[in-house]
C-alpha cells in the first residue's frame, strides 16, 4: 500500500503540499524524496512527520549533503528521519 | 467569475539565477518587478551548478576576454552567434565582480583574490595552453548564487509570487505581450498578471529524456509557452548528453571514473570500447561512448532483466584508490543503486544534460523572430534569459561553467533594456480579453472529467520515446519514427483527464500542464533533429556523420502551429574584433 492509500482523506491535502515541497532544485533530491513520501512517510509517526516537514525547509545543498551521508544532524529527530530516508531509497517497497 | 488582475512594470517568469538577476537590476532601478516561480525561488535548477563560472580574471593563469571568446566559438561547434559570445565574455569579469558584490562566497587564493579552477575546452592564446577560468564557491557555485540574489531582491522589495504556475502568455493583435496568465497552486485560483515588459527565465528541458540530469521541475514551460504564442523555439537538436548517468537515474558518474581506469562491459562481460575507439578505448569522446553504449543495448548486448543498460567496472582500483580518489561516485552508488562499487560495477547509460537551444533572443534579451525579410524581428514586450532562452553563446555545444554565465550575463541585459523601453513606456497598454479567455480555457481544460489516460503514464512513455528515438543515436529511420510517435502521444494527451479535480495544492494539475509543455518542446526538438542534416557538436548523426558548413552553417527555427522548420543566418561578425572562422573542431 502507498502512502495515498492509507491516509485519511484529511491529511491528503497536507500531503499533497508537501509533496509540492519535495519538488527541489537537484534531481537526487526529488528522487529521494518523492520515494519516500510514496512509500516510507505513512510509517512515522506524528514525531517523525512534523520533523519531515521541518527538514523540507532546509536549502537544498545541506540537505543534499544530509540524505548523502556527507554530514550529519546532531538534531537527532532529523538524524532519525534522515537515515529512514536512506533507507527507504535503498528498499522502497 | 472575475479573475484578479495584478499589475506591474515588469514580470519576470522563473527565479533562477536569469531570473532572480534581471530582478534585481529591474528592482534597484525602482521599477515595480513581479517574479513567478512555480517552487520556492531557491529550490531553483540553478542550486545544482556546482563547477563554478567562468571568467577571464586572469588570476590563476594569464587570460584574456579574447580567448574566452575564441574557446566559445570553438565549443559552438561555430553555430553561436559571435556578437552575443563578444559581448558574454567582456562581461564576464563585470558579472562575477558584481556577484562578489552580493556576498556570494568565491573560493579565494592566499592573495585575497578569487580562486580559479581549470575545466575542459579553456584554453590560452586561442586552442594553446591550458586556462583556469572558472570561479568557484566550493562546491556550491549555484546555490551561493542564488541565495544571494534572492536575498538581494528581498531586500530591493522584488515582489514573488511563489509556488504560482505561469500558463500562457497573454499577447494583443499589435504582438505585443500584456504579461501571462498564471494560478496559485496552493488555491488553485488564476491571476492575470499585466506587465509593461514580461522576461520569460524558466530553465532547460531536460525532463524531455528518460535518463537525465536535470531535476523534475526542468519541463521547458516557458519555451513552450513561447511556442503557444507563435514564436519558433530555436536549434531545439542540439542537447547536450554525458555518456555516463546512472541508469535509470540520471544522475553523473564523472569521467574521472574513467580517468582513474574505470571500464565500460557490456552483457558479455567484454570491454566493449575496444571495437568502437580502438586507441582511446573507454577515454574516447563523449558522442562516441554516447553512441557506443546505445549500440550495445541495442544490438541485444545490454545487461540487467531489461537489457538496457552496460556497466561499469571499477571493483579492479581497489578499495583505497576508489574510497581517495572517487568518493562521491561511491556515496551516490550506495544512496541510490545499494550498490558499493568497491564490490559491484554501476549500470550505466547516457543522460541528458543541457538544453542549448531555446527561445530565440538577441543580445539584449528581446525576443525575436523572422518577419518577411527579417531574420530578427523582436516581439514588443517579451524577452527571454537563461536556459530556456537561446541567444545563441552555446551553439552546438555548451562548454562547461558557461550557462552560469550566460543567465546572468543576459538576465542582467534583458533587464538593462527593459529599463530603457520603461523610460519610454509609461502607461500599460489595454488587457485584450480574447488572450485571457484563451488562456483560461486551456487552464480549466483539466477540469473535463471522465474516462481518460494518466499523466503520469504519459509523461513516462514520452521521455522512453525520446531517450529512444531523438537521443544519442540518431538517423533519419529512427527519427521519422519518433516523430510519429510523439505526436501519437500528443494526440493522447489530449484526451487525458485528471483523477483528482480538487483546487488546494493539486499537484496533478501543475503536472499534466508540464506534460502538455513537453510534449511540445518534444516535437520541436526531434523535428528540429530530423532536420538537419550534419553531425555538429552534441547533434550527431550515424547517415551524415560530417559537419557541413556550406549548407548548415545556420540556425533552425520550429514553429509549432504549423509544425515546420525555417532557417535562419548564424551571426558570424563579432561587435568589434575579427571573426573567427569555421575550422575543424579538434581538441
Ligand atoms: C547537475 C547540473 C550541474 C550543473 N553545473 C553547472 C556548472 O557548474 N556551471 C555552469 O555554468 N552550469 C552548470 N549547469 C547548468 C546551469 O545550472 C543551468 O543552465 C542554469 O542554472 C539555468 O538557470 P536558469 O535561471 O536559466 O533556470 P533555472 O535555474 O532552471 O530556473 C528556472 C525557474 O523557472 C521557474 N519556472 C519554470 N516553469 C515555470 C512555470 N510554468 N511557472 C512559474 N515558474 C516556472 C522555476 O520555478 C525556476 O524558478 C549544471 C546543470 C546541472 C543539471
Amino acid at each position: 500500500m502507498t502512502t495515498d492509500e492509507q491516509l485519511a482523506s484529511s491529511d491528503v491535502e497536507a500531503l499533497r503540499r508537501l509533496r509540492w515541497s519535495c519538488r527541489r532544485g537537484m534531481l537526487e533530491l526529488d528522487l529521494l524524496l518523492e520515494a519516500f513520501l510514496k512509500h516510507g512517510f505513512v510509517k512515522l509517526d506524528a514525531r517523525g512527520r512534523e520533523t519531515f516537514e521541518r527538514l523540507l525547509d532546509y536549502p537544498d545543498t545541506t540537505l543534499l549533503q544530509l540524505l548523502m551521508g556527507q554530514m550529519q544532524s546532531s538534531d537527532r529527530d532529523v538524524a532519525h528521519v534522515v537515515e529512514f530516508i536512506r533507507q527507504t531509497a535503498r528498499h522502497p517497497s | 467569475m472575475g479573475v484578479t488582475v495584478r499589475k506591474f512594470d515588469a514580470l519576470i517568469i522563473g527565479a533562477g539565477g536569469a531570473g532572480l538577476r534581471a530582478a534585481l537590476q529591474l528592482a534597484n532601478a525602482e521599477a515595480s518587478v513581479a517574479v513567478v516561480s512555480k517552487v520556492f525561488p531557491t529550490r531553483s535548477h540553478t542550486v545544482a551548478a556546482q563547477g563554478g563560472v567562468n571568467a577571464a580574471l586572469a588570476n590563476v593563469l594569464p587570460d584574456s576576454w579574447h580567448w574566452h571568446m575564441y574557446d566559445t566559438v570553438k565549443g559552438s561547434d561555430w553555430l553561436g552567434d559571435q556578437d552575443a559570445i563578444e559581448y558574454m565574455c567582456r562581461a564576464a569579469p563585470k558579472v562575477v565582480y558584481e556577484l562578489e558584490h552580493f556576498g556570494v562566497p568565491f573560493s579565494r587564493l592566499d592573495n585575497g583574490n578569487i580562486y580559479q579552477r581549470a575545466f575542459g575546452g579553456q584554453s590560452q592564446h586561442f586552442g594553446k595552453e591550458q586556462a583556469a577560468r572558472t570561479c568557484a564557491a566550493a562546491d556550491r557555485t549555484g546555490h551561493a548564487i542564488l541565495h544571494s540574489l534572492y536575498q538581494q531582491n528581498i531586500r530591493a522589495k522584488t515582489h514573488f509570487f511563489d509556488e504560482y504556475f505561469a500558463v500562457d502568455l497573454l499577447k494583443d493583435e499589435e504582438g505585443y505581450v500584456l504579461g501571462a496568465l498564471a494560478f496559485e497552486i496552493l488555491t488553485g485560483e488564476p491571476i492575470v498578471i499585466e506587465a509593461k515588459t514580461t522576461l520569460l527565465a524558466t530553465g532547460g528541458v531536460g525532463q524531455l529524456f528518460r535518463t537525465c540530469t536535470n531535476a523534475l521541475i526542468n519541463t521547458g514551460d516557458g519555451m513552450s509557452m513561447a511556442l503557444r504564442a507563435g514564436i519558433p523555439l530555436q536549434d531545439m537538436e542540439f542537447f547536450q548528453f554525458h555518456p555516463t548517468g546512472i541508469a535509470g537515474r540520471g544522475m553523473l558518474i564523472t569521467e574521472g571514473a574513467r580517468g582513474e581506469g574505470g571500464y565500460l562491459l557490456n552483457a558479455d562481460g567484454e570491454r566493449f570500447m575496444e571495437r568502437y575507439a580502438p586507441n582511446a578505448k573507454d577515454l574516447a569522446s563523449r558522442d562516441v561512448v554516447s553512441r557506443a553504449i546505445y549500440t550495445e543495448v541495442k544490438e541485444g548486448r545490454g545487461c540487467g532483466p531489461e537489457k538496457d543498460y552496460v556497466l561499469l567496472q571499477l571493483t579492479h582500483l581497489g578499495r583505497d584508490k576508489i574510497m581517495q580518489r572517487l568518493p562521491g561516485i561511491r556515496e551516490t552508488c550506495i544512496t541510490f543503486l545499494g550498490l558499493d562499487p568497491i564490490d559491484h560495477p554501476i549500470p550505466i547509460y547516457p543522460t541528458a544534460h543541457y538544453t542549448m537551444g531555446g527561445i530565440p533572443t538577441n543580445r539584449f534579451g528581446q525576443v525575436v523572430v523572422p518577419v518577411k525579410d527579417t531574420p530578427e524581428d523582436p516581439v514588443p514586450g517579451l524577452y527571454a534569459a537563461g536556459e530556456a532562452a537561446c541567444v545563441s553563446v552555446h551553439g552546438a555545444n555548451r562548454l562547461g561553467g558557461n550557462s552560469l554565465l550566460d543567465i546572468l550575463v543576459f538576465g542582467r541585459a534583458a533587464a538593462n533594456h527593459i529599463i530603457d523601453v520603461l523610460e519610454h513606456n509609461r502607461y500599460h497598454r489595454p488587457l485584450h480579453q480574447p488572450a485571457v479567455d484563451a488562456a483560461l480555457e486551456r487552464f480549466h481544460r483539466w477540469d473535463r472529467k471522465g474516462d481518460g489516460e494518466h499523466v503520469d503514464q504519459l509523461r513516462q512513455e514520452l521521455r522512453k520515446v525520446m531517450e529512444a528515438h531523438c537521443g544519442v543515436f540518431r538517423t533519419e529511420e529512427v527519427m521519422a519514427e519518433g516523430v510519429a510517435k510523439v505526436k501519437a502521444i500528443a494526440e493522447r494527451v489530449k484526451d487525458a483527464v485528471l483523477r483528482d479535480h480538487s483546487k488546494v495544492f493539486n499537484t496533478a494539475r501543475v503536472e499534466a500542464m508540464e506534460l502538455e509543455n513537453l510534449v511540445d518542446c518534444a516535437l520541436a526538438t526531434v523535428q528540429s533533429a530530423l532536420g538537419r542534416k550534419e553531425s555538429r557538436g552534441a547533434h550527431s548523426r550515424i547517415d551524415y556523420p560530417d559537419r557541413d558548413d556550406t549548407h548548415w552553417l545556420k540556425h533552425t527555427l520550429y514553429f509549432k502551429h504549423s509544425d515546420s522548420l525555417d532557417y535562419k543566418p548564424v551571426r558570424t561578425k563579432p561587435m568589434t574584433v575579427e571573426s573567427f572562422p569555421p575550422k575543424v573542431r579538434v581538441y
